[in-house]
């Protein structure tokens, strides 16, 4: 492997292990609990990432493509092979987390100052930055789903870090299995592929595929298989329910995983695969994304925990790149992921300096009562901190989809697409209405966000002198990402903030056809967007004004009360901001039925099976066993092995005779061997 | 003069009367001597393997270290009969047997 | 003459030796022991071993000998008569030694020695001189590392517990 990318590969994978391994073991003992190490670790992963980002600049080629792969698994017919997949995708994507990842890792020294188990943190942090970049560079299936599940393991720790809380370790719990439930339609699709293809990599799928050794519902199937799995770890509808409750875990945490990487796991998944998957398999996919985008931003309007409202809305968001996956155009579902992780990471670290500035207040007043993430106790805080503001305000203006910012690119190619999608498939209308729908709900509950927390009077005015910046460790990562969310940036070398067209990115990022015979080519899609461009720009910026000035009415201005609005829309509001029962009614149609299933067939298990059979072959082996003691100890033992030392005994007490302790008796006897030895020669 | 098996039976006569001694004598330093004996034998072996051999002289030089082992070995067993001696007061070794069972 | 000589000096070893296992006395053992040492340089002389003739006496009689005698004078009283300074197997020893030499004769003449025609050298004090300092020059340390340290252990061993 002398390729200098997959070597910089090598190192970007395997530096946040070490860090991991030093930092479980020896962490704790070495001087400020060892985040140097870590930090040191995932900014040379950071470099390397920014090396070859700039290599691929400078390659400038949309066909930069290096594989490398060994042979892990050897038994005879049946091989897995294990490799490195690097092409513009995956750097970008590798630069993505180790940027987040870094910026995760500074954030973190202040925001965990004095934690129990501060080099703990770290660890894992590194734990999931490796298995993170094991997903981004794998060139198949396989070391996908272990560094998948990987993932899932570290997302797991990290959500339980306060575990003495009963709701983080639920939290955990959650995450971890509803994400089961996506892993196991995952590892299906993985065993219907390898059955009909006989194997795991990239490449010899979309041949397999493009040759018809897989076709039709077996196809799909396999497609929506492998999309489950995307399916829980992006948390889409109805596997959504455990984003919002990962918000247990430490804020930064939820900046890096629960924004911008890790979720975006099964997006990448899903951009990676997107070439097998059938028209049928795509249609599902762009339904579950567009009425999860929908769905979810629905919820975000009534929240009032500044984090579950941007929980809600990376649900939404990622419903967003899902349905721009299903509706074809999965190079602008890559894009919105990368933008997204800029600017939802950097929306996470400002609502993490928010609620660590509220905290550190309630702190002062004693007050231990008062919910620090809730926005209903905030308010004006603009002044106090405006690093935090502006950085969060540039944020916002992306998400929201205003010009000039980056998430306005990315959302206007995903809704161009969709509408493409709707003007080739008239009976499919639905598809841009909740692509729009939720551009113009996001609007409007961001700048909610915005305004309950920064504007307006102090909710709390007894806290307010008490509220501050975050230290230069926090406004940071704050500074730098909201700079990224501004649409300069993705647009270069051309500089026009509304289209991306002749941009790095999708001169870069081509879309590859579709290997499944008869699908769109990416032409085709391409153009179809093109086309559908300027309509969904100018519908897009319509969408965002209507939100952003339905929030400027309620909550700067007061024009209109919010609490009117909830009351005239009844059971609609109580529903959102209950999250549609959904917790409950899995409690009650799900959980709870399997419990009594399990309980009923643990008492077959231990009445009839346990009780009978296993104890029923129990008492005939303990008789069995006491007849067979029997013979062993008066036959074998007391005749047998007693009557080898008895005759032993009986020899030995014959024969020490000769033993004299005189050495001249023994060189007699020595002697009288050697006569005996050379007569016997002699004759 | 006389051919090698005249030596050979002379070391032979030797050797015997030798181990005879080793074998029968009580006192430490008698069989000893019974050990010189033995050497000698051995050593008179050398040096006529060499003379009716070509007389290259290897065997003279065995017999050579053979001495010079008897010297050793006769310097280091008397001042281990010496050392019996001052614990047990005998050097007669069928009463120093504390090797017998 | 040369062979009465022969026979004299081989008789003087073989008796001498079967004094120095028979005699009750230990110092008459020593003092066997002498002739039976000059005996067998005698020996040496009739092989043409000159230089091995000398380093007998030297270090036998010279050496070991005297330890020897040394060693019976510090831990035996001389005037002391023993009645009997052999032990029970006396019987059954003989015989087996007797045995032993018919046996070893036997297979002595029974054999076919590999032999060759020699003619007498002048000396072989040079020849074992040249052979010590070239094909045996590392035995020829290793003895004398073992003599040294067979010195030291007997030293240590013999010197009184304080």
């Amino acid at each position: 492997m002398n390729n200098i990318f997959i070597n910089y590969s090598l190192f970007i994978l395997f530096l946040p292990l070490v860090a991991f391994l030093i930092q479980i073991f020896i962490g704790k003992r070495l001087p400020r609990q060892g985040d140097w190490v870590s930090i040191g670790a995932i900014s040379i992963t950071l470099i390397l990432s920014i090396s070859m980002f700039v290599a691929m600049l400078l390659d400038y080629d949309p066909g930069f493509k290096h594989e490398a792969s060994f042979t892990w698994l050897d038994m005879g017919a049946f091989k897995i092979k294990l490799g490195f997949l690097v092409d513009n995708i995956t750097v970008i994507m590798l630069l993505v987390v180790a940027l987040i990842s870094t910026c995760t890792h500074i954030f973190s020294v202040k925001y965990l100052e004095g934690d129990i188990r501060y080099s703990r943190y770290f660890a894992y942090l590194g734990l999931f930055t490796f298995s993170m970049n094991g997903i981004v560079l794998s060139n198949n299936l396989i070391s996908m789903y272990m560094s998948w599940e990987l993932v899932g393991v570290s997302s797991y720790l990290l959500i339980g870090h306060w575990f003495e809380k009963d709701s983080a370790a639920n939290a955990a719990k959650k995450a971890f299995l509803t994400n089961r439930v996506g892993d196991i339609g995952f590892f299906i699709g993985i065993m219907l592929i390898y059955t009909a293809i006989g194997s795991f990599a990239f490449t010899d799928i979309f041949e397999g595929v493009a040759g018809g050794l897989i076709a039709g519902t077996t196809l799909t199937l396999a497609g929506l298989g492998l999309f489950m799995g995307a399916m829980g770890k992006s948390s889409q509808f109805p596997l959504h329910i455990w984003l919002p409750d990962a918000m247990e875990g430490p804020t930064p945490v939820s900046a890096l995983m629960h924004a911008a990487t890790m979720v975006a796991a099964g997006v990448y998944l899903t951009v990676r695969i997107f070439p097998l998957l059938t028209p049928d398999a795509l249609l599902v996919v762009a339904y579950i994304g567009g009425f999860t985008a929908l769905f979810a931003a629905t919820i975000a309007i009534t929240q009032n925990d500044i984090k579950k409202v941007l929980a809600y809305s990376t649900v939404s968001q990622l419903g967003y790149m899902i349905l721009a996956v299903g509706t074809g155009v999965y190079t602008a579902a890559f894009f919105h992921l990368l933008t997204h992780a800029m600017f939802k990471a950097n929306l996470f670290y400002g609502s993490g300096s928010v609620i660590h500035s509220m905290h550190h207040a309630l702190h002062e007043k004693h007050d231990h009562d008062t919910d620090p993430q809730d926005m209903r106790n905030m308010g004006g805080f603009k002044e106090k901190m405006p690093i935090t503001y502006w950085s969060m305000l540039a944020s916002t203006m992306a998400i929201a989809g205003v010009p000039l910012f980056s998430g306005f690119l990315s959302k206007d190619a995903i809704l161009a697409g969709s509408l493409s999608f709707a003007q080739h498939h008239p009976e499919h209308f639905l598809l841009p209405v909740f692509g729009f729908g939720a551009a113009a709900i996001t609007a409007f509950y961001m700048f909610r966000m915005m305004f309950m927390t920064f504007h307006g009077k102090p909710q709390m005015p007894e806290l307010i002198n008490d509220i501050h910046e975050s230290p230069k460790e926090m406004a940071g990562p704050l500074v730098l990402l909201g700079t990224l969310s501004v649409a300069i940036w993705y647009t270069f070398p051309h500089l026009n903030p509304i289209s991306t067209h002749g941009s790095w990115f999708t001169t870069l990022v081509r879309p590859i056809d579709s290997a499944v015979p008869g699908n769109l080519t990416a032409l085709a899609i391409e153009s179809g967007a093109h086309h559908a461009h300027n309509l969904a720009m100018g519908l897009s910026i319509g969408v965002a004004v209507l939100g952003i000035g339905l929030a400027v009415l309620m909550y700067l201005k007061n024009v209109l009360s919010a609490e009117n609005m909830g009351k005239r829309a009844g059971f609609l509001y109580d529903w959102s901001l209950n999250k549609y029962y959904f917790d409950e009614n899995y409690d009650k149609y799900l959980y709870q039925p399997t419990l009594r299933l399990a309980k009923k067939i643990s008492w077959i298990d231990w009445e009839l099976y346990d009780k009978y059979f296993i104890n029923g072959f129990g008492r005939v082996t303990a008789w069995a066993s006491r007849v067979s003691g029997k013979f062993d100890y008066d036959i074998i033992d007391q005749l047998l092995v007693d009557g080898f030392g008895r005759i032993a005994d009986n020899l030995g007490s014959i024969l020490k005779k000769v033993q004299t302790g005189k050495l001249q008796n023994y060189l007699l006897y020595v002697t009288v061997g050697i006569i005996i030895l050379m007569i016997i020669q002699s004759f | 003069m006389y051919d090698l098996n005249t030596y050979l039976i002379i070391s032979a006569a030797l050797f015997s009367l030798g181990i005879f001694g080793v074998m029968t004598r009580r006192n430490a330093i008698s069989i000893l001597m019974g050990v010189e004996l033995i050497l000698n034998a051995a050593n008179i072996n050398f040096i006529a393997f060499s003379r009716f051999g070509g007389m290259n002289l290897d065997g003279h030089i065995f017999a050579l270290f053979v001495i010079v082992l008897a010297a050793a070995e006769a310097a280091v067993a008397l001042a281990i009969v010496i050392n019996i001696y001052n614990n047990m007061n005998t050097i007669n070794v069928d009463e120093a047997s504390a090797m017998k069972e | 003459m040369v062979e009465f000589t022969f026979w004299f000096v081989v008789s003087l070893t073989l008796i001498s030796a079967a004094i120095v296992v028979l005699s009750n006395q230990l110092i008459y053992s020593a003092m066997a022991l002498l002739f039976t040492l000059f005996g067998v340089a005698g020996i040496y002389i009739f092989l043409w071993a000159d230089f091995m003739a000398g380093v007998q006496i030297l270090v036998y009689i010279g050496g070991i000998l005297v330890l020897i005698i040394f060693g019976i004078m510090l831990t035996n009283r001389i005037s002391s008569v023993r009645l009997s300074q052999t032990n029970m197997q006396q019987g059954i020893g003989g015989s087996v030694a007797i045995w032993l030499f018919l046996l070893i004769s036997l297979v002595i003449s029974k054999t076919s020695w590999f032999q060759v025609e020699a003619v007498e050298p002048v000396e072989t004090v040079s020849g074992i001189g040249t052979l010590l300092l070239t094909k045996y020059l590392l035995p020829f340390e290793a003895i004398s590392l073992l003599l040294l340290g067979a010195l030291i252990g007997a030293a240590l061993l013999s010197r009184k517990e304080n």
